[in-house]
């Protein structure tokens, strides 16, 4: 029997942090590239695409997080993938983030004037160009502290992970409990862990709202 | 390839799907009525001459708000024994519920109560009111007016986020599709459905709010 002080303890639970901080950049920026590519589909002129678009963000809006990883690590095996407990947590964090941030940003682009759209059209621009050079770096601005709430909400999310079998801050701390019974001890620290990485955004978070100039 | 999707399974496992969908509506409605009576207590708490109140709630807020529910939800289940508060699992997971989403919603309330103009509390004084009166009779209803979309919003993320405590084994809906997904070996079929049954309820709760809303507090509720 191994005895486990204070300090083995939340040693340990910090080098597991370090997978939860991986995962949730991982996911924050696949959850961006894809969240780019349905923001487009969702602010396309083609009505099917963005039936498609509102479709994808309801889907994944509208259902549990849990649920969907359990579809990414049970689903994926099916297709032919070989999966690990990683890329289903990966794949199904982007996911939720990609239609979360698609969301965002909808906001952010329809928050713009259409005087946007009609100078860069008159500018000669083609719509991507009008969309990469005026529209979306605008869009982002305005938009930069709800997606910096967003990835608190993610970084939370993780944890569910743990579920699926990632050995992500809360799994590792689920198996120190199982060894030391000292759950209050144990859970306090993780809740600890998460707090001093999500306080800070959610502060630079508020920061960037009130700097915001009112629109 | 030798994988075909099947859901025979489905007709013997209706009613262990409808019970748990029962649950989870349970869970969701007991923690909608909790939540939102601490949110207004807390929101008021939040406004109140009392330096220690209002710093109080503050850092509830913070707490609740910056850690995952799930943590929470294990601290409450797990670690409060220690305390020697040892919880039911029906109980344990709506007071974690109830305090996360009171967290987002006394923000949401509080939005609400500040949205409501000064002549309203004026004039209600003026007619003679107490204060208690002010506050439910006119502030309130219109407050809740204002923020009700939000509200909404926030009741459906619950609901869904709701579907983790079926890891300390709340008979709820996804904690039944983990006991059928052992049985049948049907483990993607299984989430499937029951994944759709978590967005038709979403759906359904979104209607039931906005006409619901409609009626009691009139028209313009969206």
């Amino acid at each position: 029997m191994i005895e486990f002080t204070f300090w083995d303890i939340l040693r340990n639970l910090i080098f597991a942090t370090r997978w939860t901080a991986l995962l949730s950049a991982v996911a924050f920026a696949g959850g961006a590239a894809v969240g780019l590519a349905i923001l487009a589909a969702r602010i396309s002129e083609r009505p099917w695409l963005r039936r498609f678009g509102s479709g994808y963000i309801a889907l994944f809006q509208g259902t549990p997080l849990l649920m969907q990883l359990f579809l990414m690590f049970f689903g994926l095996p099916m297709l032919g993938f070989r999966i690990e407990p990683w890329t289903a947590a990966a794949l199904g964090l982007t996911f939720y983030a990609s239609a979360y941030l698609a969301e965002i940003w909808r906001g952010g682009v329809e928050a713009l004037p259409r005087g946007q759209w009609d100078a860069g059209a008159s500018l000669g621009l083609h719509r991507l160009q009008e969309l990469r050079l005026v529209i979306l770096p605008q869009a982002f601005a305005i938009t930069r502290p709800a997606a910096v709430g967003f990835l608190v909400q993610l970084i939370k999310s993780t944890a569910l992970t743990s579920i699926i079998g990632f050995e992500e801050l809360l799994r590792t701390a689920n198996a120190i409990n199982n060894a030391t019974f000292e759950p209050f001890t144990v859970y306090g620290l993780v809740a600890v862990i998460f707090f001093v990485l999500c306080y800070p955004l959610t502060q630079y978070a508020r920061m960037l709202e009130r700097r915001a100039p009112a629109h | 390839m030798g994988y075909g999707l099947s859901f025979g399974w489905l007709k013997d496992a209706a009613g262990a799907i409808a019970h748990g969908a029962a649950m989870t509506v349970f869970l969701i409605a007991c923690t909608t009525v909790l939540g939102i009576l601490i949110s207004i207590l807390f929101a008021a708490a939040r406004r109140s001459r009392y330096a220690v109140l209002r710093k109080a709630v503050a850092v509830y807020v913070e707490v609740v708000r910056n850690t995952p529910f799930l943590v929470q939800l294990f601290f409450i289940y797990f670690g409060l024994p220690s305390l020697g508060i040892r919880l039911d699992p029906i109980v344990a997971a709506i007071v974690a519920m109830t305090l996360n989403m009171a967290a987002y919603t006394t923000e949401i309330v509080g939005a609400g109560l500040d949205a409501v103009p000064k002549g309203q509390s004026e004039a209600a004084f003026a007619l003679g009111l107490k204060p208690r009166q002010v506050f439910i009779k006119i502030i309130l209803p219109q407050a809740l007016k204002v923020i009700f979309p939000a509200l909404t919003s926030q009741v459906i993320i619950m609901m869904l986020e709701s579907a983790v405590v079926s890891q300390i084994a709340v008979r709820e809906l996804a904690h039944e599709a983990d006991l059928l997904q052992a049985r049948t070996f049907r483990s993607f079929e299984t989430y499937f459905v029951v994944t759709l049954i978590y967005l038709a309820l979403s759906m359904a709760v979104r209607r039931l709010f906005v006409a619901g809303g409609r009626r009691v507090l009139g028209a313009g509720v969206s």
